[in-house]
């Protein structure tokens, strides 16, 4: 598709679309925009594998397909491992794999596909350096059974399987830092990433199609639906999530930690104004948020410190 | 070129490798389990000696061995791993995957006892817990059949595009060396040509997405049609045996072997290396006067009702010997056969011994008194019991 004249060019985001309007997903999902802009970075030469989650159900049903790209539909714990074989067959079959000219292989899961049940197959990926891109889009629980918890759910968040009842809420762990799980591969190369920032998305996604080896995006995407949120915030929720530094942008690059926040210079602002847009946190007590304040002030300077040592 | 074999003293998981390495695989992902191991093992050998060129992924599980496998296959490339028990058992969500994705990866399973009590040695139940994943099942006699089996597995299951298993038994197989016939690369070539996938994932001008929600409108049919392509092997698996026969001189164009049928008041049932002692008693016993034949189910799925069929129309009973239990009901191959026979009005006196479970010893001489038992039940006419646990220590 061509751009056209009226778009100035310094827009980084391509304007080519592999995922098409029409698509079953909730109104404001968070997951079916990135996966849009997932999409735009690596074009129609990519395969993706998608594991149970909402993603299965957005991506429409038999015979239909909102992705302009071969489509594997695949069991919700098995993204790493079939995403390893899906690489290794074009590689048989003599195809060039990743870099700028060869097949994406693109493994999309959620939080609870990644963090939970698919742990031991992301890991076993990472380890053995298949040259695929794997990202979880994190919407901090299992949505597409209902909004149960997942290792990635924050404390003090509702679900439907750690309600907040009247006397107290069920979710007192704090979310799993995947992401350090990851880097502990030592992979050439993993990042956060979100929504609300795309140009800085299209160029973490691009940086992992050029770096050959195992790259890993955590992508940070806001479910109204799961959240209790206004379909219209998502966007807002998503930039809060940064601008609190609950949700940190950085990369690890060949043992090199980097903070890409919009203004690093600014002090993170406080959790509160992330926290009041959804639902799902209003079973909190002042004691509760101050407790998540803690976790997250803290978890930055563990980053901070993390990108002076090995920056 | 004229067929000269290469004859070879190699154990049943050797025979698997190569034939693995003769049939072209390009992906092989595994995990080890004690009795499956030397079949990747060789594999590996072969890669790292520079005799394959594999793409070969040394998973951390087997489930995503099966995983990786049916990745690799729905890209178009020839899909081999190998696995057995435990293993097996964890595969089975894919198992299911691979069949109604409809990849032809063939497996190894070395058929081998379920845990708790941990057991290494021989026993069926692992395989046919796996009856309903939609895998074609062969179930090899000797190291021979393992190594033919594998090759023909693979021509059979790229025809229907069905996964296929081709089983052997722990140790008894597995580990045990015997001569083995095999076929030069150019031959096998000829009768396994490169894979025709039914789809790939490469197609990016007009992709595909496999494995969408299909509803109720839908989902019915994509059954039917694996139902219809289980059917389908069935001519294609005499076709392929006997082809194998007229190239190689070892025909399997039954999917039933069976031995002194025609004039035989009984005959032993049952699958694999079992069926080697089986067979040498029936030779014995015919000398001592026995009426008694010998069949081979070598394919269970899909199951050779047809072949049943012909058999009960000849005999007066069949002694069904299972090395696996379905708690709560019998053997499984008799429970299966007496089904097939329901609808026929056949009769034949049908008896289920439960022998062999764990890796308990099977002998010639188990074999004579279970003839002996079948004679004294035919004379009477009539059952004394359904189900027979013949080795219990009482
Ligand atoms: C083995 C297995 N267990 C459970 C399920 C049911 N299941 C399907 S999707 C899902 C949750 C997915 O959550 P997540 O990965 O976070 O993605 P989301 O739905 O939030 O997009 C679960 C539990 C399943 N498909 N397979
Ligand atoms: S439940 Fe959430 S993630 Fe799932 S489709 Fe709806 S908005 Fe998107």
């Amino acid at each position: 598709m061509e751009v056209p004249e009226n778009v100035k060019k310094k827009v980084t985001i391509p304007f080519e679309e592999h995922f098409f309007a029409g698509h079953t997903a909730c109104q404001g999902c968070g997951a079916s925009l990135a996966l849009r802009y997932v999409l735009k970075a690596y074009g129609k030469k990519t395969i993706i594998a998608i594991p149970a989650c909402c993603s299965t159900i957005i991506a429409g049903p038999w015979p239909y397909s909102t992705l302009n790209v071969p489509l594997f539909h695949t069991a919700f714990e098995t993204t790493g491992a079939v995403i390893s074989g899906i690489e290794a067959g074009l590689k048989a079959l003599g195809y060039k794999v990743k870099g700028d000219d060869g097949i994406m292989v693109v493994g999309w899961a959620g939080d609870g596909g990644t963090a939970d049940i698919g742990l031991q197959a992301l890991s076993g990926m990472l380890e053995r350096g298949h040259d695929a891109v794997y990202i979880m889009y994190d919407n901090e629980a299992y949505m597409n059974t209902g909004i149960q918890r997942s290792s990635s759910t924050p404390y003090g968040a509702w679900t439907t399987n750690t309600p907040g009842g009247k006397r107290h809420f069920l979710e007192k762990k704090h979310k799993k830092k995947v992401i350090d799980i990851v880097i502990a591969h030592r992979i050439p190369y993993a990042a956060t990433a979100s929504i609300a920032y795309p140009e800085d998305l299209i160029r973490k996604l691009k940086k992992a199609q050029k770096i050959p080896g195992p790259s890993f995006i955590q992508l940070f995407a806001p479910c109204p639906t799961g959240w209790r949120a206004p379909t219209d915030k998502t966007i807002e929720l998503a930039r809060l999530a940064v601008q609190t530094a609950y949700f940190p942008l950085f990369e690890y690059e060949n043992g090199k930690y980097k903070i890409n926040m919009p203004n690093p210079k600014k002090e993170p602002k406080p959790i509160e104004e992330f926290l009041k847009l959804q639902g799902r946190f209003k079973y909190m007590t002042k004691e509760d948020v101050e407790i998540l304040q803690k976790w997250v002030l803290d978890e930055w300077e563990r980053l901070k410190k993390l990108a002076e040592v090995f920056g | 070129m004229e067929y000269k074999p290469i004859k070879k003293v190699i154990s049943g998981n050797y025979a698997a490798a190569y034939a693995a390495l003769h049939a072209r695989v390009q992906v092989v992902a595994a995990y080890p389990i004690t009795p499956q191991t030397s079949i990747i093992e060789k594999i590996a050998e072969f890669i790292a000696n520079g005799e394959a060129d594999i793409q070969y992924i040394p998973v951390e599980s087997e489930h995503s061995a099966m995983a990786a496998c049916i990745g690799a296959s729905a890209t178009g490339a020839r899909v081999f791993t190998a696995t057995s028990a435990q293993g097996l058992a964890l595969m089975h969500e894919m198992l299911h995957w691979a069949s109604n994705a409809r990849l032809p990866i063939v497996m190894v399973d070395v058929n081998r006892a379920m845990a708790p009590p941990w057991s290494v040695w021989d026993d069926q139940t692992d395989s046919l817990s796996q009856r309903d994943t939609g895998w074609m099942q062969f179930y090899a006699e000797n190291n021979q059949e393992v190594y033919d089996g594998v090759l023909m597995a693979f021509r059979v299951a790229e025809t229907v595009n069905l996964p296929a298993m081709v089983i052997e038994s722990a140790f008894i197989l597995s580990h045990t060396y015997d001569i083995v016939e095999m076929i030069p690369q150019e031959l096998v070539d000829e009768f396994l040509p490169p894979r025709k996938p039914l789809y790939t994932l490469t197609d990016f001008d007009n992709p595909i997405a496999v494995g969408g929600l299909a509803t109720p409108a839908d989902y019915y049919e994509f059954r039917y049609k694996i139902a219809m392509a289980m059917e389908k092997a069935k001519e294609v698996i005499k076709e392929v045996g006997r082809e194998f026969g007229e190239r190689f001189g070892r025909d399997y164009s039954q999917m039933i072997e069976t031995a002194y049928i025609d004039d035989a008041d009984f005959v032993f049932m049952g699958m694999g290396s079992l069926m080697g002692t089986v067979k040498e008693a029936v030779d014995i016993l015919r000398r001592e006067g026995y009426k008694v034949g010998y069949a081979k189910v070598r394919w269970f799925r899909p199951f050779p009702r047809e072949e049943l069929i012909e058999i009960a129309e000849r005999v007066k009973g069949i002694a069904v010997l299972d090395r696996n239990f379905s708690f709560g009901q019998e053997g499984i191959l008799f429970n299966e056969a007496k089904g097939v026979l329901y609808n026929t009005g056949l009769r034949p006196i049908m008896k289920n011994y439960i022998v062999g479970l764990g890796g308990r010893d099977f002998t010639v001489k188990d074999a004579k008194v279970i003839a002996d038992d079948m004679r004294k039940l035919i004379e009477r006419g009539k059952l004394d019991k359904e189900v027979e646990w013949y080795h219990l220590k009482r």
